[in-house]
């Protein structure tokens, strides 16, 4: 589904990626973990086609096509759903308007008709009830004056609505509860399919306890450096980050 | 924001104007140029009685003494004043004909800029007043208003058959005295709207009047008169545009609104005129004095604009707050794109106890436009309990516009309170790319988010009108991510 290749990025002429690889298959789940500043939230935002960072290398294909040359909205209805860290407030736009806009773009791209009212709010109802998102929240403006915590079940809500073919979710689960926690790591778990897939962006092994990732990456100084199944989430949770830049440098 | 945006920036600005096409029409027009000549002709032309005229030759010599404004945040070219047609009237029609009898070309007009004229064809709860340059074209509902005791007409049917009530009402808010764009307009104003509703009538639909310029190096000049009497309540909506062309054309209007004893008049406008070019080329400068006085205890008045046209907008629709307890409101949200200019605020002037106002201001300013907030606020001696809150805020998009708020607040009583709240705030990247990430595209965002902004004061419009100026500010807008 996705394969990055060699993949390099700046940001006023600062490199923070250094050539990351990184292979994602239909149905699997990937961990990305790494310490703070290591090019994590880069990474997602190179993705999804943020012009805020400038690719200097590499290639990364989207089921089969190129990827970076496209336009982000282009990547979001091509199926590419990025979980914000930091969720960006509109103030008088409402949830409801901002999503029956979001998914009819990405209808019209696909060549479906504009949803239809009912249809949309039933949508929007089911997906509430998922995600256990109280009413009045959605009927807010987008995620104006929403807890932290509010604002990253939202992010996931909209990934529910959006049904994306690949979901990268970055540190959704900072700043929740052990209950919301649950709630969101439930509502991911019910949209993991055979047929897409999730990169989720993490400092906690907790949450993987919950959303069982396939493989665990330790993105440090640009680069993964380390790869393995979710025990390497442990070990992480243990150890910290020091013996892998130690056993790197060794 | 960055420069990578600018290609889509630069094709999308040139967005067209849809109202931009000129109707071929033979006009019964009066020469080129200003002078008592030409008063007393356009009087003669509207078939007036003598102290009509009267009020027009005073205006005019008033006209003569006075000096353009220039306290206004706009940068103006000298306007050639005898360069200017001040009367011209699409010939083939009757002015007081009904629907058979209006020229079919005009029809066509107004089918195309969305104003049926066809009571059948009418979108249901509507009526129309319909001016074209000089002259109003046909009024519709009329009789069925009629019936009720309201008066919906053209300005002109109304100096012939309401002479007591224009004689009575006009000039009663905004004199002739009252500043250039005033005097110029009592001197040589054609037509426009007079709305009169009886004591304790609802109007059960909305009245509009729909301004269109069509002749070319012609000025339009309307009034508009509205009088509530006693617990009345009616809606009044106006829309306007105009062809494109290089020359820049002069809209120079009055409004002014009666309301008595726990009476209520909300006004609307949706002003579209043509705004020039990307260049700054061609435009209407609009120049109206709108004013409106609680006469009446617990009566309301209340301005909404959506002011998105005009190369330069100079407006500040007011309120005299005169009656106990009397409410006046203003909503406004005015977009500036391109070489736009627009000066336009509220004045409201508390006299009785316990008035109230709100004022709630929203500037969007894009490409090289400029939007200045102008309000005053006035309390005077015996206004005890006088409340006004004000908020202002402007929105900006791109760096090489403007937004200049100034706020005037003059309180003569201690029990006064005043709030002034403004804001200014661009719209973010992070919320641009926000809304890319979920599949909407930039244009399209800008949409959202500048309605979103907006919507306070969208909210106000009635319904139909609130779809359409929602409509209105995206296309304005188009692609001015800066
Ligand atoms: N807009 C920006 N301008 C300048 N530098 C930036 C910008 N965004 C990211 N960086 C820099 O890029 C580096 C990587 O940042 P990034 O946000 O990708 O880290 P991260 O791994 O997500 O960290 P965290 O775990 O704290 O979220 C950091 O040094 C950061 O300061
Ligand atoms: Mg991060």
């Amino acid at each position: 589904m996705l394969s990055i290749r060699n993949l390099k990025a700046t940001i006023n002429g600062r490199e923070i990626l250094k050539g990351i690889n990184l292979e994602v298959k239909e149905g699997e789940v990937h961990a990305i973990m790494g310490p703070n500043g290591s090019g994590k939230s880069t990474l997602a935002s190179v993705l999804a086609g943020r012009d805020l960072f400038t690719v200097t290398g590499g290639e990364v294909l989207f089921q089969g096509s190129p990827l970076l040359g496209l336009t982000p909205e282009v990547r979001a209805r091509a199926g590419i759903f990025l979980g914000f860290q930091y969720p960006v407030e509109i103030p008088g736009v409402s949830m409801t308007s901002f999503m029956r806009t979001a998914i009819n773009e990405q209808r019209k791209y696909r060549g479906l008709p504009e949803m239809s009212a009912t249809d949309f709010l039933k949508l929007m109802r089911d997906k509430k009830a998922l995600m256990e998102i109280d009413s009045a929240l959605a009927s807010r403006s987008v995620n104006e004056g929403f807890s932290g915590g509010e604002k990253k079940k939202n992010e996931i809500f909209q990934m529910a609505m959006l049904e994306p073919k690949l979901a990268i979710l970055d540190e959704t689960d900072s700043g929740l509860d052990i209950d919301a926690l649950k709630t969101v790591a439930t509502g991911v778990n019910r949209l993991r399919r055979p047929d897409n897939a999730m990169i989720v962006i993490t400092h906690y092994q907790r949450l993987l306890d919950y959303i069982v990732p396939d493989f665990v990456h330790v993105l440090s100084g640009g680069r993964i450096v380390k790869s393995g199944d979710k025990s390497l989430a442990y070990e992480l949770e243990e150890k910290g980050y020091d013996w892998i830049k130690e056993e790197n440098e060794a | 924001m960055n420069g990578d945006q600018d290609p889509i920036l630069k094709q999308v600005t040139q967005g067209e104007y849809k109202y931009g096409f000129v109707t071929d029409l033979e006009n019964d027009a009066l020469p080129k140029g200003l002078n008592e000549e030409i008063v007393r002709r356009i009087s003669a032309k509207k078939e007036e009685p003598e102290w009509l005229l009267e009020i027009r030759l005073k205006a005019f010599r008033y006209w003569l003494t006075m000096k353009t404004p220039e306290w206004a945040h706009l940068k103006i070219p000298p306007i050639d004043y005898q360069d200017i047609i001040y009367y011209s009237a699409p010939k083939s029609n009757k002015p007081t004909g009904g629907f058979e009898d209006v020229d079919p070309e005009l029809l066509k007009t107004f089918d195309k800029l969305g104003i049926p004229l066809n009571e059948q064809k009418h979108l249901s709860g509507f009526a129309v007043d319909a001016v074209m340059d000089s002259i109003s074209v046909k009024t519709t509902f009329k009789e069925s208003l009629g019936e009720l005791g309201i008066i919906f007409s053209s300005f002109s049917d109304a100096v012939r058959e309401h002479p007591d009530l224009i004689k009575k009402y006009m000039g009663s808010v905004v004199p002739y005295r009252d500043n250039f764009y005033a005097a110029l307009n009592s001197a040589v104003f054609s037509d426009g709207s007079f709305v009169y509703i009886p004591k304790g009538v609802r109007c059960p639909m909305e009245l509009s009047t729909y301004f269109r310029i069509n002749a070319a190096n012609t000025g339009q000049f309307e009034r508009t008169l509205i009088v509530a009497e006693e617990g009345a309540y009616v809606s009044y909506l106006e829309g306007c545009t105009a062809p494109m062309r290089d020359e820049n054309q002069l809209h120079a209007a009055i409004v002014e609104i009666i309301a008595h004893t726990d009476a209520e008049v909300k006004y609307s406008t949706v002003q579209n005129w043509y705004p020039g070019d990307k260049n700054g080329k061609g435009g209407i400068f609009n120049f109206v004095t709108k004013r409106g006085i609680c006469l009446g205890d617990r009566s309301k008045i209340s301005w909404t604009q959506v002011e998105t046209g005009s190369a330069v907008t100079w407006k500040y629709p007011s309120c005299i707050l005169r009656g106990e307890s009397s409410v006046g409101e203003f909503y406004s949200v005015a977009v500036t794109n391109n070489y736009q200019q627009a000066d336009t605020g509220t004045k409201m002037i508390h006299i009785g106890k316990n008035t109230r106002s709100t004022i709630v201001s929203k500037g969007i300013s894009a490409g090289k436009g400029q939007n200045s907030y102008r309000g005053l606020v006035r309390v005077t001696k015996n206004a005890d309990n006088a409340r006004n809150y004000s908020q202002c805020d402007s929105l900006l998009l791109g760096d090489q516009c403007g937004a200049h708020t100034f706020p005037y607040i003059e309180v003569d009583n201690e029990t006064a309170v005043v709030e002034h709240e403004a804001t200014t705030s661009k719209i973010g990247e992070d919320q641009i790319f926000y809304c890319n990430q979920r599949g909407i595209d930039t244009e399209t965002a800008i949409g959202l988010i500048v309605n979103g902004y907006a919507r306070e004061v969208l909210n106000k419009l009635p319904m139909e009108f609130a779809v359409e100026a929602q409509k209105l500010l995206q296309i304005s807008l188009e692609g001015s991510v800066g």
